[in-house]
């Protein structure tokens, strides 16, 4: 099988951002950046159908300037036999643009499955995933907590609110990755090293007009410092009062 | 003066409240543009058109009922080109859509079919001249963008609870239709929708989530945190990511980061010591209360009340108190 997976590099979300001097991103200096973790996991999904077919190719792909190829190496180095790097001066937020420059770069490609995170973090639209498919002309199924392809066709899991999807889908098709779906294995140091070796072409981005743009950001009001009403079961009364006429929730 | 589009997201024969929300937000665009239309559309099985009513009393001038047997379930490519042909011949200023499960998948699909771009998770709109400028948390909400949307039609995917529906009787025109596409021949199939816990209220929709961390110390112990749930009788029951990585609950019920976004009017967090990851799915909670035993659990910086205490000893103490006064209302 032919099998794709689209990446991104995203910042550590466990900081305290600042807001750059241009007011339209985050400020970079001091954050590590890593690949997304939804996008492990899909690396992780196709790595697993390779495990079962050793005559699969998982080809790694991520938009972006020349760090994102960090990011392919890291999936490279998890067992991904090639990458490819869209090159642009940074993602846009536009899903729509980035969802044009990576169906242009598929749809050569011939594959039976392009994997995608179901979203990332740092942009947190989750969109790229099914406008590519919808731009491929291929069946897609979003968000999957479980997959299964036999001879041809797929069946997965879909997690809604308070139930499930089963959907079944034939091949080719697009899938987007939610948590649950595995554990991301990590690079050995063999793999590691093996990752250095594997090829990586770098391409222009062909990135659309942007239909919309960040015009500002902001660091949101901070939540006003709450209080510790009393210990133990005894402060229970309280905080019930304090429910009734202070929050009125109750 | 424009008229604005509403996609009415259903389960089987139920309209769900994210889709009455939709059509809140359509109104209030028609609105804010100087008194247009809203158009609705509704799919499912036979037995939805009885509910195009409710609908219209939410703000819709017209509601268009697809009613089809091989809409038992959500078809993503029969609600795409649909929903696609009805927007493509409205003209519309804006389409508007749900950021629940179903929307996620839906309302990118239809973009990229419209070829514009969209926007989902907004928290907020405004028109400014002809431009659709919207709020939208990035950065697992700790930041705030604003996006101007240049796109005609522009479309948005609201954020549930954001919008609480609001009656507003339009004229509710029913107009019955065909699908865009015969659900039989659909590549991409439903076979099923397993309900979870029947009758549970979803986490992003309740008034009222319950949510329990490590310091339940065992699967079992969530009785604690739904016996308290039932005990308000509007509330859902959530849990920390470490929890669904152990087993305790399913996955779906994970709120953070990398799970489910809630706002409610009321947060419980029990036994949670308030991981980043956490707290970038509740922080928008109206109001926060955190028992923990840890007085210096970063729970506690973003709780509006805490108790500091064991959650065995506090918990039934607050369920009971809880029942004692619901009994009151």
């Amino acid at each position: 099988m032919k099998i794709a997976v689209c990446v991104k590099r995203v910042p550590d979300m466990d900081v305290r951002f600042r807001i750059g001097a241009d007011n339209v991103s985050v400020d970079e200096a001091g954050l590590k950046f890593d690949i997304n973790d939804f996008d492990a996991w899909a690396v992780e999904a196709a790595l697993k159908l390779k495990d079962k077919d050793a005559g699969s190719e998982v080809t790694v792909i991520s938009l972006g300037p020349d760090v994102v190829q960090e990011t392919i190496r890291k999936a490279l180095s998890m067992g991904a036999d090639r990458g490819i790097q869209l090159k642009a001066d940074k993602a846009p937020f536009d899903g729509l643009a980035i969802a044009k420059a990576l169906s242009a770069e598929l749809k050569t490609g011939g594959y039976d499955l392009i994997f995608f995170g179901k979203m990332s973090p740092d942009s947190s639209n989750g969109v790229v995933g099914p406008m590519s498919a919808e731009l491929l002309g291929l069946p897609c199924v979003t968000a999957i907590s479980s997959l299964e392809i036999a001879t041809g066709r797929g069946t997965a899991k879909r997690e809604l609110e308070g139930a499930q999807e089963i959907v079944e889908f034939p091949l080719p098709a697009v899938l987007t990755v939610d948590e649950g779906l595995n554990a991301a294995r990590l690079p050995s140091l063999k793999g590691i090293m093996a990752a250095k070796k594997k090829p990586l072409e770098v391409k222009p981005a062909q990135l659309g007009e942007p239909q919309v743009t960040v015009r500002k950001l902001e660091l949101p009001p901070e939540r006003k410092a709450g209080r510790v009403v009393g210990e133990g079961a005894a402060a229970v009364p309280e905080l019930v009062r304090l429910l009734q006429t202070e929050a009125k929730v109750l | 003066m424009a008229n604005v589009f509403a996609f009415v997201e259903t389960r089987g024969t139920d309209v769900r409240k994210v889709g009455l929300e939709a059509v809140t937000a359509a109104r209030m665009l028609a609105e804010k543009s100087g008194g247009g239309e809203v158009h609705a559309l509704i799919l499912g099985p036979p037995g939805i058109s009885a509910k195009a009513a409710q609908v219209g009393q939410y703000g819709a001038d017209t509601v268009v009922v697809v009613e089809h047997a091989g809409l038992v379930n959500y078809s993503p490519e029969v609600a795409t080109a649909t929903a696609a042909d009805r927007i493509k011949s409205g003209g519309y200023l804006a389409a508007v859509f749900s950021t629940s499960a179903q929307g996620r998948d839906l309302a990118p699909r239809v973009a990229a079919r419209l070829g514009v771009s969209v926007v989902t998770d907004v928290l907020s709109f405004e028109i400014e001249g002809d431009t659709i400028v919207v709020r939208h948390p990035m950065n697992i909400g700790k930041v705030i963008a604003t996006i101007a949307i240049a796109a005609k039609p522009a479309v948005i995917a609201m954020r549930p609870n954001v919008i609480a529906p609001a009656q507003n009787a339009k004229a509710g025109r029913v107009e019955n239709a065909q699908p865009s596409i015969d659900p039989a021949t659909a590549r991409v199939k439903v076979i099923e929708t397993r309900q979870g816990g029947g009758g549970k209220l979803d986490l992003a929709e309740a008034p009222v989530v319950i949510a329990g961390g490590r310091g339940l110390k065992a699967a079992e112990n969530f009785k604690l945190v739904e016996d308290l749930a039932s005990a308000f009788g509007n509330a859902a029951v959530g849990a920390t990511r470490a929890v669904t990585d152990d087993g305790w609950r399913p996955h779906s019920d994970q709120i953070g980061q990398t799970g489910r976004l809630v706002s409610p009017e009321l947060y419980i967090a029990v036994g949670i010591s308030g991981a980043v990851q956490h707290l970038a799915g509740m922080r928008t909670s109206k109001t926060i209360v955190a028992v923990n035993k840890d007085k210096d659990a970063p729970i506690f910086k973003v709780a509006d009340y805490g108790i500091v205490g064991d959650v065995f000893e506090v918990i039934p103490a607050l369920t009971a108190a809880v029942r004692e006064a619901k009994k009151h209302h």
